[in-house]
C-alpha cells in the first residue's frame, strides 16, 4: 500500500501551510493569552472554501474530500490548535452529519448556511452525567403537534458560544434506552435556546467551549435528522468521522512541537557544541519524527477508507488514539528540550503541551478509542 | 476583454543561494517560488476579472516544472496558462525574453479593450525590464511601478509610484501595466479553484511554435543571441561593523573631515 497525496491535495497542504504561517502563527500566542474566539481567521477560512471543504459545491461547500479536510486541520494545528478545532468541529461534527442523514429540504437550508453563509456548526452530545457513556443523557425531545419542545443541557460544547447551527441529540423514548435517542438541527435563535457557562479551560483558549441550555426550546418537527430513534447510531458514525480531525489536530500539534525543536536545538549551544549534536537528542527526535509518520499514515488510511465509503471505525479510533498520545508524548520531550524557556511563555511549547492534552480527551477518551479498536478484534 | 498577466518562476532568495561554476544561478538546487510583484499583477487581474467577467492567462517562461507554477495561479483563479518552454530560449536576456512573451501573447491577439499586467521586477535579475520592453514590442502603452488602479470605460486611472511621491495617469486600453506590492495584497489559492486548477486550459509554446511570428528575431533568442552576458555572478562579502563617531554635529563633521582627509580623499 502507498500513499501518494493528489496534486490537489498536495495544493491544498501548500495553500494552507501559507495561510497557517501568514494568518495563524502570528496571533496564536495572543489567542491563547486573551482567550479570544479567532473570528477573522475563521471568516477567512470561510473565505477558502475550508469551512464546509467536504460540502458538495452544489451546497456551496467546497466539494473536497475527508483527506483534503484533514489536510487542513494538520496544517492549521501546527500553530494553532484552537483554529484547527473550530474547524474540524464545524465540519466534522456538524456538516458531516447533515450531509449524510439530512432530507433534502435540510442540506438546502443548513449547508449552504454553514459554507457561503458563515454560520458556524457545533455538535451536541455530552452532559454531565453522559461522558463516555453517551446513553445515559437525560435532554428530552417531546413530540406536540408540528415541533418538539427540547429539555435539558449540554456541556463542554466545542464552538458553544458563537454557532449558530447545532446537531444536538436527545431522547424522545426514554423507555428505549439507546434506541430512544434522537438527533435534531437546532438554530441558536430557536426560542428557548440558550447559553450557558463559558468553560475555561487548560488549553485550546481560542476555541469557544461552553454549556448549551434547552428550556421548553421549540424545534420544528422537520428539524429532525434521520428518523427518530437512530440518533445514538447517528451520534457514534460521527464520531468515527471526528476521531479523523481530531488525529489530525493531535498529529498537527506534534508536527509543530517538533519543527520547533529541531529549530531550537541546532542552535542552542551548550557544552560547546548545538544540542542537536548530542545522541540523546538526536535519538529523543528521531522518536519524534518515527510516531508523526506513523500517525500520519494511519490518520491518512482512516480519511482515505471514509473517503471511499469503507468501514472505517477501527482506522479512525487506531489513527486518534496513536496521534493523540503521540501530541502528547512530543510535545513534553520538545518542552524539556526546551528547558527552563520551554516553560515560559516566550515559547509555544507551554501552549502547545497543554493544547494536546484535550486530544486524548475529547471526541471519545484514549480509553474509549481501546474499547472501539478491540470491540472491532472479534474477541 | 482579456487580460493577460506575466509571471516568472524565482528562485526562494529567503534560503540558500546557490551559484553554478559558470556564475550562473543553479535554480535546480533551490527552492522556487512565484516572483512576488507577479503575484500583485496576478491580484490587480483577477480583481478586474471580478469587476469585468473577463479571462485571465498567465504567460510564463521557463523550464516544463514551471507548469506548477501556472497550476497554483489557476488555484487562485487563473483562467488559462501558457508555458514557453524550449531549448533554445534556455539563457535569454531580457531582450530575448520580452520579444519571445511578446510573441507569445501576440498569437493571442491584443485587443481594443485588453490589458497586460507584469511584475515591477523579478528578484533574482532586478532589472525591471521586460514589462516595458514587452510593451514596446506589442506596441502598447504603458505605465510602470502602478500602485493603485481604477478602471473607468475604456481608460484606467493609475497611481504611479515613485521614491519620493506618486503620478496619477489616465491611459487608454489596450496598455500594459507593471505591478509594485502596493497596490494589492495576493489571495491566497481556495478550495474550488484548486480542485479545477488541472482542468484548465494549459498550452504549451516551443521554439516550433513561435520561431516564424514576425515579433522573433531568430538572432536575439537565447543565450547565444542574447545581448547581455554575465561575467560573473557572486556573493558580495559582507560589509564590517564600519565607523561611528559621535559628538554634536559640528564636532561629528569635524571628524568626518579628518578621517576623508587622512584617506587622501578630501
Amino acid at each position: 500500500m502507498e500513499f501518494n497525496l493528489s496534486r490537489e491535495h498536495e495544493l491544498i497542504r501548500k495553500m494552507m501551510a501559507e495561510f497557517t504561517e501568514k494568518e495563524v502563527k502570528p496571533i496564536a500566542a495572543e489567542t491563547d493569552r486573551t482567550c479570544e474566539y479567532p473570528r477573522e481567521t475563521i471568516e477567512k477560512l470561510f473565505d477558502l472554501g475550508v469551512m464546509g471543504i467536504c460540502v458538495p459545491q452544489e451546497y456551496g461547500g467546497g466539494g473536497s474530500d475527508p483527506l483534503a479536510g484533514a489536510i487542513c486541520i494538520e496544517e492549521l494545528s501546527k500553530q494553532c490548535a484552537s483554529t484547527g478545532d473550530i474547524v474540524a468541529t464545524h465540519n466534522g461534527l456538524c456538516c458531516d452529519p447533515i450531509l449524510t442523514y439530512g432530507t433534502e429540504a435540510q442540506k438546502t437550508k443548513y449547508l449552504p448556511m454553514l459554507t457561503t453563509g458563515h454560520h458556524v456548526g457545533a455538535f451536541a452530545l455530552t452532559e454531565p452525567n453522559a461522558g463516555s457513556d453517551a446513553s445515559k443523557g437525560q435532554t428530552e425531545a417531546r413530540l406536540e403537534g408540528d415541533h418538539y419542545v427540547m429539555n435539558g443541557s449540554k456541556i463542554f460544547i466545542t464552538n458553544g458560544y458563537v454557532a449558530d447551527v447545532f446537531v444536538v441529540f436527545a431522547m424522545t423514548d426514554k423507555s428505549k434506552g439507546t434506541k430512544g435517542i434522537s438527533a435534531f438541527i437546532v438554530e441558536s435563535s430557536f426560542p428557548g435556546f440558550s447559553v450557558g457557562k463559558h468553560e475555561e479551560k487548560m488549553g485550546l483558549h481560542g476555541s469557544p467551549t461552553a454549556e448549551i441550555v434547552f428550556q421548553d426550546c421549540i424545534v420544528p418537527k422537520e428539524n429532525l435528522l434521520g428518523k427518530e430513534g437512530k440518533g445514538f447510531s447517528i451520534a457514534m458514525a460521527t464520531l468515527d468521522g471526528g476521531r479523523i480531525g481530531i488525529a489530525a489536530q493531535a498529529l498537527g500539534i506534534a508536527e509543530g512541537a517538533l519543527d520547533e525543536a529541531v529549530a531550537y536545538t541546532k542552535g542552542r549551544v551548550q557544552f560547546g557544541k548545538p544540542i542537536a549534536k548530542f545522541q540523546n537528542t538526536q535519538f529523543t527526535l528521531a522518536d519524534m519524527e518515527l510516531g508523526c509518520e506513523a500517525g500520519r499514515l494511519l490518520m491518512y488510511q482512516a480519511a482515505m477508507a471514509k473517503a471511499e465509503g469503507k468501514r472505517y471505525t477501527k482506522q479512525a479510533a487506531m489513527a486518534k488514539l496513536f496521534c493523540s498520545e503521540h501530541a502528547m508524548k512530543t510535545t513534553t520531550k520538545a518542552l524539556q528540550m526546551f528547558g527552563g524557556y520551554g516553560y515560559t511563555k516566550d515559547y509555544p511549547l507551554e501552549r502547545m503541551m497543554r493544547d494536546a492534552k484535550i486530544t486524548e480527551i475529547y471526541e471519545g477518551t484514549s480509553e474509549v478509542q481501546r474499547i472501539v479498536i478491540s470491540a472491532n478484534m472479534g474477541l | 476583454m482579456k487580460i493577460f498577466v506575466t509571471v516568472k518562476q524565482v528562485p526562494d532568495t529567503s534560503g540558500k543561494v546557490a551559484v553554478n561554476p559558470d556564475g550562473t544561478l543553479d535554480r535546480a538546487s533551490m527552492k522556487t517560488i512565484v516572483n512576488p510583484d507577479d503575484l500583485n499583477a496576478v491580484e490587480a487581474a483577477l480583481r478586474l476579472k471580478e469587476a469585468c467577467g473577463c479571462k485571465v492567462i498567465a504567460f510564463t517562461m521557463g523550464p516544463p516544472p514551471a507548469e506548477s507554477m501556472l497550476r497554483e495561479l489557476m488555484a487562485m483563479g487563473v483562467d488559462e496558462g501558457v508555458l514557453i518552454t524550449s531549448r533554445e530560449f534556455g539563457g535569454s536576456d531580457t531582450f530575448a525574453t520580452s520579444q519571445i512573451i511578446a510573441a507569445a501573447i501576440g498569437t493571442y491577439g491584443v485587443e481594443e479593450d485588453d490589458i497586460v499586467f507584469s511584475g515591477r521586477q523579478a528578484i533574482d535579475g532586478d532589472t525591471a525590464q521586460v514589462g516595458p520592453q514587452l510593451a514596446e514590442k506589442l506596441g502598447l502603452e504603458q505605465v510602470s511601478y502602478v500602485g493603485a488602479i481604477e478602471k473607468k470605460g475604456n481608460t484606467l486611472l493609475v497611481r504611479r509610484m515613485l521614491e519620493d511621491g506618486y503620478m496619477t495617469i489616465r491611459i487608454r486600453t489596450p496598455c500594459l501595466l507593471t505591478c509594485v506590492k502596493e497596490l494589492n495584497t495576493p489571495r491566497y489559492m481556495n478550495i474550488r479553484d484548486i480542485l479545477s486548477a488541472y482542468s484548465k486550459p494549459m498550452t504549451v509554446m516551443d521554439y516550433g511554435t513561435l520561431k516564424d511570428h514576425p515579433l522573433i528575431d531568430n538572432d536575439t533568442i537565447g543565450l547565444q543571441g542574447s545581448p547581455t552576458n554575465i561575467f560573473k555572478s557572486f556573493t558580495p562579502p559582507q560589509k564590517g561593523v564600519g565607523m561611528i563617531l559621535s559628538g554634536d554635529n559640528r564636532s561629528v563633521a569635524a571628524q568626518v573631515a579628518d578621517v576623508l582627509a587622512k584617506k587622501h580623499i578630501i
